[in-house]
């Protein structure tokens, strides 16, 4: 079965042919990261795929892994687009490097996923959290739940990690 | 001219040459054009058909490329009365325009068809807003696209700005700088009468106006336009026929990518774009270097894509992009101008094509500004780049064109003055 939802107000639609990223949100649902892992290569990969990037293999299967990383990069959006973030400006949108197979198979790679700030319980952060935040912050992923079957990934500051003393933030502040 | 040695490669150089670009047509650029997309693209195709000195009817191939936002080639040629013997819509916004220029000649070396006319029709304010506004702001969110637009990651400057950032984060490119990129094109602009902005800005007035996602403020981010543009590309034979001198295709690349296209992020360097990859097949396909280009037209969808693409272009060192931008090389008058109509940011915006005009137009020398028309049709350039003044470049012989599709995807082309 497919999964229609609302979340933010946006209309949110997977349909019952697209079992990767049924597979995907269904994990983290029940607030477990899963990625896809290759079973010829033995890569993990992000987002979904329905073979392997780096040796076109299409069979793999679902394994836990850490949601822990640092920024890699981020915007931060004052103009939005979407009604559904308008109340919520400025909100980050963070790219992540996960700390598990960073540099791999490449030193330019990583498993970099996306979402926003957020608080722990997977709201969109306040102002004053999105000013902490820049290139280096440790985050940790914490959960939107948006309905059964289909909760989104999000980070939130690891406040047990080791912090930068100044995360790279855009300089015109 | 003369040309520098040949480069060894693999590449089908003996096309170079081989093809010209004999007609570029536009419409008004507005904002509010009180017309269809096919009203636009029939406009268009028949001045550049005009402008080559071509009758429509000597026309039989077409290509266009859109996003769901337009017309399809069907009816510019009903409308135009063309039998094509080819024709083909494809998907997709920036980085088209060249990427469709090596179609044309490909489907001409393939004995498919004999001219080809490539347009791009679109009401980019007043129908289908680029930036994402109106109805794509409120359409569904399905599949794939949880990864991103879930998260208000759905703007180009959305989408863009993680490789703009990293950029200042690993190689300290100041705000000022890129900003440089914007002041300069107005410069531009104001000596082309027909772009939608013609008002000069300063570097002040961009860093002062409003921050849309960082690093993006106002001035940073193009123009949404309701326009129609339009090429016609032939075989070099052919075109000595045509109205105006040629500009002869020296070298041409189509939507060469990073890898990772369905997320380029997840392979690095982030601050590093397509170019990178396509500049591989540019130069040893065109037989020059960036140092030969005399113009260069470096899409403008932001001032941070400008910058990016003529350092992966190696138009200077790979992390120099901010002073190369900023240092009056790009400038009318400098070592090498870029989008010496306004570009994206000022003339208006048209997913790339009108780069190409405006590069054909300075290879022809015959840059449609306010200097005065001789008793030959000719206008009579004064090189005085003072607002409201002259923007042909001096002994210009030698163009580039970098198309941008996102940081992931770009396409490029060299052309030469007969």
């Amino acid at each position: 079965m497919g999964i229609q939802a609302t979340y933010l107000g946006m209309p949110l639609d997977i349909n019952d042919l697209d079992v990767e990223n049924l597979a995907f949100f269904k994990h983290c649902a029940q607030h477990d990261f899963h990625l896809q892992k290759c079973s010829a290569c033995g890569l993990l990969r992000y987002p979904p795929t329905t073979a392997c990037p780096w040796c076109a293999s299409p069979k793999s299967a679902w394994m836990a892994v850490e949601g822990r990383g640092a920024v890699h990069s981020y915007s931060e959006v004052h103009h939005a687009i979407q009604p559904a973030f308008k109340s919520h400006s400025p909100y980050l949108i963070l790219l992540v490097d996960l700390d598990t197979q960073k540099g791999r198979p490449t030193e330019q790679e990583a498993l970099r996923v996306v979402g926003n700030l957020a608080t722990p319980d997977g709201r969109l952060a306040p102002p004053e959290m999105v000013r902490r935040v820049g290139i280096g912050t440790r985050v940790r992923m914490v959960f939107a739940d948006v309905t059964a079957g289909l909760a989104l990934p999000q980070w939130t500051i690891d406040e047990g990690a080791t912090q930068p003393d100044r995360p790279w933030r855009y300089p015109q502040e | 001219m003369p040309m520098p040695a040949e480069t060894e490669t693999t590449s089908p150089k003996h096309l170079r040459d081989k093809y010209a670009i004999v007609g570029v047509g536009e419409t008004t650029y507005t904002r509010g054009s009180g017309m269809t997309t096919r009203a636009l693209g029939t406009w268009a195709v028949r001045n550049a058909i005009e402008d080559a000195g071509l009758k429509p009817s000597d026309v039989d191939g077409m290509l266009s490329y859109q996003s769901g936002d337009s017309t399809f080639s069907t009816f510019i040629a009903g409308d135009l009365g063309i039998r094509l013997n080819f024709y083909m819509d494809v998907f997709g916004g920036g980085s088209s325009t060249e990427a469709l220029v090596g179609m044309a000649m490909g489907l001409i070396e393939a004995g498919m068809c004999k001219t080809v006319a490539i347009f791009r029709a679109m009401n980019g304010f007043s129908q289908v807003r680029i930036g994402g506004t109106g109805a794509r702001a409120v359409a569904p969110v399905s599949g794939d696209m949880l990864h991103s637009r879930a998260y208000g990651w759905q703007s180009a400057g959305q989408m863009f700005s993680p490789t703009f950032m990293r950029h200042m984060h690993d190689y300290g490119t100041r705000p000022e700088q890129v900003a440089a990129v914007k002041a300069i094109h107005s410069e531009h602009a104001s000596n082309n009468p027909k772009a939608l902005y013609k008002h000069r800005v300063s570097v002040a007035e961009v860093l002062a106006s409003r921050i849309i996602c960082k690093p993006l403020h106002l001035l940073d981010c193009c123009v949404e336009t309701d326009n129609g543009t339009a090429l016609v590309v032939t075989s070099a034979d052919r075109a000595r026929d045509c109205r105006h001198p040629r500009a002869l295709i020296r070298g041409v690349v189509g939507r060469c990518s990073k890898p990772r296209m369905d997320m380029h992020y997840q392979h690095g360097p982030v601050s590093t774009v397509a170019g990178h990859y396509a500049r591989e097949i540019l130069w040893p396909n065109a037989g020059v270097g960036p140092e030969d280009i005399d113009v260069t037209g470096s899409y403008d969808a932001f001032t941070f894509t400008t910058m990016l693409q003529l350092e992966d272009y190696g138009f200077c060192k790979k992390g120099e992009g901010g002073n190369y931008v900023s240092d009056g090389t790009i400038r009318l008058g400098g070592r090498r101008p870029n989008n010496t109509s306004g570009g994206h940011l000022c003339e208006g915006y048209t997913h790339g094509l009108n780069m190409v005009i405006e590069n054909v137009r300075q290879l022809r020398h015959d840059a449609d500004d306010s200097c005065p028309v001789g008793s030959d049709g000719k206008r009579q350039h004064t090189y005085d780049y003072r607002e409201g003044g002259c923007r042909q470049v001096r002994k210009c012989e030698l163009t580039a064109n970098l198309g941008w599709a996102n940081p992931g995807t770009g396409s490029a082309m060299v052309m030469r003055r007969d």
